[in-house]
């Protein structure tokens, strides 16, 4: 196939990219967005397969079989909750590839024994640099979040300077590669120094800071698609690249303005990282926090003309989202409204808790965003707070010392009445007290999340 | 230099086209959108096909047999889990 109708065939496929992110505006043209997207690739796969260069296809066939094999058990096996894991492998994996592509192409023209531009030279250092960081950053925040290392954060004395020390050996090593790019080793030291500074970057976030870093590391894997992309000259690798790269820095810059942190606070904050004094829980707790039964606060459900359901990390934990689901059935039928309160941090990826009411069939026009649902909380007779905690937390409006001052969170204490169903009065993730536990409007329902609501169900079904 | 510059040219002419698309998704989709976009960084698989069966050298053969697994991982797993969840979002 002649080079320009293998170009016009990569602008076709960037188009169908943009349509694909374009499609995902709404639910309802979401879902042919996707194939749009995976129609751009599938187009762009298989005009690469048509170039003559290629000398056997043996390999190719082979790594489709097993990435293919691979990629389709993770899609179809992984449960909802544990999205967060799939998306952070993901991450990794492309920027792996990333930098194993500028890697073998640097090799290839040495073979060659090419003259190397300086694009071509600088874009390999920042594709394995980018690359390094974003595969061993993901595999840290997979771990973490699959629980096969803490959650919490790991901080150590002269982290800091540690860290900024190994940024400064990425970059010399990175400038040594531009400057002398026949030598091999130079990318390998690269690609050696880079992962470390990823795993090191990344074990001193906590849980609840994840939804910022799995959007960061997706803009990096992108990043790192474009920087490929200046490496081999490819004009569809630097869109699809820089498309990425933007909804990934999005994303973290959504995530960062609902914890009202800037993006250098999360990342070298090391929040979470210190536990409560068990004074301080204390003065907030002693003899104000009533506990009620699930009777009790089935007779308030009864008569409440609109329930608003905060869910939060703690719902994805205990599998609690189709008892939710169906107890807010049950309420609908019989005639009280429902709805559903998101804070945007909920959960440990942007739009985690929207995924796993959506599998619970929770229709996507009951989910409110914070913005839409606050003003609602002051008319509304319940609001059932499920697993969440620092996103309810009224210390971010009242206490500017609070190390999470200024957070913008859901008004649940504007509520007549707030059930908080929780295990104990354990702080969230940002280690504090919650003033709400103990607000004269607030009824503590002490159980775990998914049986909680079983019994709240079983209760409201005996009274009628 | 001159492809350079054109390079850049496409390079930030694509993150101001992202920007507009991306802010106009609602929270409700992020998820998908992050595990799509993933997909979409898959692309370097082209690279990769290219380098696996070009076969310069052992080690540009085995790199690029790696990025292909990589990236086809990310492809195929990245739009099916897409499609899976956006499923859910459409029935009611």
């Amino acid at each position: 196939m002649p080079a320009y109708l293998v170009n016009l065939a990569y602008l076709l496929a960037s188009a169908l990219f943009i349509f694909g992110l374009k499609g995902l505006a709404h639910p309802r043209t979401a879902v042919r967005g996707n194939l749009l997207g995976a129609t751009g690739m599938l187009i762009a796969i298989v005009v690469t397969l048509a170039d003559r260069s290629i000398l056997s296809y043996e390999l190719i066939v082979a790594g489709f079989v097993v990435g293919g094999f691979a990629g389709a058990v993770m899609a179809v096996k992984v449960p909802m909750t544990g999205m967060p894991q799939m998306v952070a492998l993901l991450n990794g994996f492309g920027g792996a590839a990333s930098a194993l592509v500028a890697g073998a192409a640097l090799f290839e023209a040495h073979a060659a024994g090419l003259e190397l531009s300086r694009q071509f030279t600088v874009a390999t250092a920042a594709s394995a640099l980018i690359g390094g960081v974003t595969f061993w950053g993901s595999l840290v925040a997979f771990a973490k979040l699959q629980e096969l290392i803490s959650g919490h954060a790991v901080v150590f004395r002269g982290q800091h300077v540690l860290n900024a020390l190994i940024a400064a050996v990425c970059l010399a090593l990175g400038i040594w590669l531009v400057a002398e790019p026949e030598t091999d080793r130079v990318y390998w030291l690269l690609v050696a120094a880079s992962s470390v500074l990823g795993v090191l970057t990344t074990i001193p976030i906590g849980g609840a800071d994840m939804p910022v870093v799995i959007s960061l590391l997706n803009s990096y894997s992108g990043l790192a698609a474009a920087a490929t992309g200046f490496v081999l000259s490819n004009n569809m690798l630097i869109i699809a690249g820089s498309l990425v790269g933007a909804s990934g820095l999005i994303l973290t810059q959504i995530m960062c303005r609902a914890m009202n942190r800037s993006l250098a606070n999360v990342l070298f904050g090391g929040l979470g990282a210190v536990a409560v004094s068990k004074a301080e829980e204390d003065k907030v707790y002693a003899g104000k926090v009533k506990a009620a039964s699930p009777e009790e606060i089935a007779m308030m459900l009864e008569t409440a003309r609109r329930v608003i359901i905060v869910p939060g990390y703690g719902m994805a934990v205990s599998q609690a989202q189709h008892a939710v689901q169906a107890l807010a059935k049950l309420l609908e039928s019989r005639g009280t409204e429902v709805l559903y309160a998101i804070h945007p941090v909920a959960g440990r990826m942007p739009g985690h808790m929207n995924v796993l009411l959506a599998e619970a069939d929770v229709p996507y026009e009951a989910l409110k965003d914070m913005d839409e649902v606050n003003p609602l909380f002051p008319e509304t007779d319940v609001a059932i707070v499920i697993g969440a905690n620092d996103v309810v937390n009224p210390l971010a409006r009242t206490d500017p010392k609070s190390p999470i001052a200024g957070m913008p969170i859901l008004d649940v204490d504007k509520a007549r009445t707030v059930v908080v169903i929780k295990r104990s009065l354990s702080p969230g993730f940002a280690g504090i007290p919650n003033p709400l536990f103990a607000a004269d409007n607030t009824l503590m329902y002490f159980s775990d999340g998914k049986k909680a609501v079983n019994d709240l169900i079983h209760a409201l079904k005996e009274a009628a | 230099m001159e492809t350079l510059v054109a390079a850049i040219t496409i390079f930030v002419l694509a993150i101001f086209v992202g920007f507009e698309v991306i802010t106009k998704v609602p929270p409700t989709l992020h998820t998908p959108l992050m595990s799509g976009s993933n997909a979409i960084s898959g692309i370097t698989i082209v690279g990769a096909i290219l380098s696996a069966g070009t076969q310069h050298t052992t080690l540009t053969t085995v790199l690029g047999f790696l990025a292909v697994v990589f990236a086809t991982i990310n492809v195929v797993g990245g739009f099916l889990v897409t499609h899976r969840m956006l499923e859910m979002f459409r029935r009611k």
